[in-house]
């Protein structure tokens, strides 16, 4: 393993160099048993980062012709990077299952960002989206408790609380309520752009999946819960993608990206206890550096700007992949009344108008988060044991 | 192959993390659920939307102009022969994905512990009765005069059935027992479906198809009777 000291400091495996097969991409999965949840927890980030990466870069080709090349070549990898971090989740995790799993991701690793980011509006912001994603855990358990009769625990094992946060039926907001204020791309610190590329790459994964399970589903209400979930994801993604700065070039988000995959790939192999995983991503951190450089590259040929302008200084403090239950709790002991007005937080009274009324339409038949957890308590090995005793 | 259960490192249990889950039971009392009411609210939804449900699909009409006469002739005597169709339809498709489940279920035991392979003869044996029987329904439903390629609804809803037994089967990590449990699961519904195919092919008027499918009854009961012994066999070389 590298020691990054800085992130240009290592030049990392050439991309020629990165190669696979296709049982390096399809092989053995964890175990939803006896892995720790946090080595699933990153699996799920991962590859929310590295689906994201692909997307930003076929936007990016769209638009840049010389680049179209050297993009497809990057991305030739980073599917194939993605495939082997997604194939590693076993087959005997129901749908819904991987649905708590992707909770907790959003949960811990937004609280954990939260904490870390030294921006207090940005911050700010990752608080008031944590506490709507807390909520759809609680909504979600309680599907997984009532249509499967199975315990959420199995999948959270003890690290993160299963109990309402911001009702999600409070999460649908106009549009204008979405937006979020931008960071300034002269004025933030590195870490604060790689948090917003980062969790707006999870909150993009987690609505892909639930827009590709929801139908699966057979039980109406499950198919509903989903409808209604996929649509605050949908929102969270637009909330998130709006802290990043839009007079960014494209090139720019691209280094951001490439550094930010470096940072998260560092943090996995950090502390990860899979020696296995921890492999794959020193393995990852490794083809990310030799990705990073390219794109530093194209950076100085085309903007003819010397990257360390973007990525200068140390990498920041690894991302910690722990129980963020304290800090959670006070969170939702605190702000889990705010409400938002345009870019800014507000106290539940002064909500916007534009989301009570979009809300108020959207809930005329019915709220399908209210329905599946109506009463609910979780409660060890499900819900049912507590009615017996 | 992955050997039968064995003690190690699995973290899903309350037990696992007393202090973590004690926090966590400390939360629910702190923090009620935000909706009154319990589950009958899901239940009550399902039920409305039940109600409004127009079911899976259609048996499709037969395609020769012989079946046509011979569907509308049984219709006037009441005797209901898409409801036959449908049924058939669900035994040919149960049984083709029978002959999928004891192929994956006998490459698993190729690489067993010689026990294992000891059973590989019988699962083969299995294996072509119920290829035999996927022909023998082929047959019963052309002479009807539908058409044995058509997903009937019956045969798409256990199509979704044996999602489970196929994902247990199929899974490298699953055992022996593992498996031959999904297979006890898909014989036990077997073994009584011919039954009830007979029983309905009789009332049907086709008395001639409801003879060709007893001996496939009998063969089933022997499936049935070879999986529960073989797993029981299994279980107990390893107490």
């Amino acid at each position: 393993m590298h020691n990054l000291t800085g992130i240009l400091d290592n030049k990392g495996c050439p991309l020629e160099k990165q190669k696979f097969t296709w049982k390096e991409m399809a092989g053995r999965p964890i175990s939803k048993l006896d892995d720790d949840a946090f080595t699933r927890v990153r699996v799920i980030l991962m590859n929310g980062v590295e689906v994201d990466a692909l997307r930003l870069k076929h936007i990016g080709a769209r638009f840049h012709r010389d680049l179209r090349l050297p993009l497809a070549q990057i991305r030739r990898v980073e599917h194939q990077q993605a495939t082997a971090v997604n194939w590693l989740l076993s087959a005997d995790h129901s749908p819904l299952e991987t649905t708590i799993a992707y909770e907790q991701v959003a949960i811990e690793v937004t609280a954990a960002v939260a904490q870390s980011e030294p921006d207090p509006y940005q911050a700010q912001t990752y608080r008031f989206g944590l506490l709507e994603d807390f909520d759809h855990l609680y909504r979600y358990s309680a599907m997984l408790d009532r249509l499967e009769g199975k315990d959420a625990n199995n999948i959270l094992q003890g690290y993160t609380d299963i109990v309402p946060g911001r009702p999600t039926s409070q999460h649908h907001r106009a549009p204008e309520d979405d937006l979020r204020d931008s960071y300034d791309k002269n004025q933030a610190q590195l870490i604060t752009k790689i948090h917003a590329a980062m969790i707006t790459a999870a909150e993009y994964q987690t609505h892909d999946y639930y827009m590709n399970i929801g139908p699966t589903f057979a039980d109406p209400v499950a198919r509903q819960l989903y409808a209604e979930i996929a649509a605050v994801e949908e929102q969270h993604v637009t909330q998130y993608g709006s802290l990043m700065d839009p007079d960014e070039s494209f090139i720019e988000k691209w280094l951001v990206h490439e550094a930010m995959e470096v940072y998260s790939y560092a943090s996995c192999a950090e502390q990860e206890e899979n020696p296995r995983i921890k492999e794959l991503w020193e393995r990852f951190m490794d083809y990310e550096l030799g990705q990073l450089n390219v794109a530093c590259e194209w950076f100085k040929k085309v903007e003819r700007r010397d990257p360390a302008e973007i990525l200068g200084g140390d990498l920041p403090k690894m991302m910690a992949f722990k129980s963020q239950r304290d800090f959670v709790r006070k969170v939702l002991e605190e702000e889990v009344d705010l409400r938002a007005d345009g870019a800014k937080y507000v106290p539940k009274e002064e909500e916007s108008a534009a989301s009570l009324a979009y809300r108020e339409q959207l809930h005329s038949q019915g709220i399908p988060s209210d329905v599946v957890s109506a009463g609910y308590r979780w409660a060890p090995g499900t819900e049912l044991t507590r009615k017996q005793s | 192959m992955p050997e039968a259960a064995k003690l190690g490192h699995n973290y899903t249990g309350a037990q696992m993390s007393p202090d973590d889950t004690q926090q966590m039971m400390d939360a629910v009392e702190k923090y009620p659920p935000t909706i009154p009411g319990d589950s009958t609210r899901l239940a009550k939804e399902r039920e409305t939307m039940t109600n409004a449900s127009e079911g899976v699909g259609t048996v499709p009409v037969p395609g020769s102009a012989k079946g046509k006469l011979k569907s509308t002739f049984d219709k006037m005597l009441g005797k209901q022969p898409e409801l036959l169709v449908d049924k058939l339809g669900e035994r040919l498709a149960f049984e083709r994905t029978g002959v999928r489940l004891y192929d994956a279920v006998i490459a698993k035991l190729e690489v067993s512990d010689s026990a294992g392979k000891k059973m590989i003869p019988e699962l083969k044996h299995i294996r072509e009765e119920e290829a035999e029987h996927m022909f023998l329904l082929k047959d019963a439903i052309e002479t009807l005069g539908a058409d044995p390629t058509a997903m009937t609804p019956c045969a798409d809803v256990v199509g979704v059935m044996a999602v489970g037994p196929m994902q247990v089967v199929t899974d490298p990590r699953t055992n022996a027992s593992q498996a031959l449990n999904a297979l006890l699961t898909l014989e036990l519904t077997d073994n009584a479906a011919w039954e009830t195919l007979i029983e309905l092919t009789d009332k049907a008027g086709h008395p001639n198809i409801a003879k060709s499918f007893r001996k496939a009854v009998e063969q089933e009961e022997e499936h049935l009777q070879t999986i529960k012994r073989l797993l029981n066999n299994e279980l107990a070389s390893h107490m």
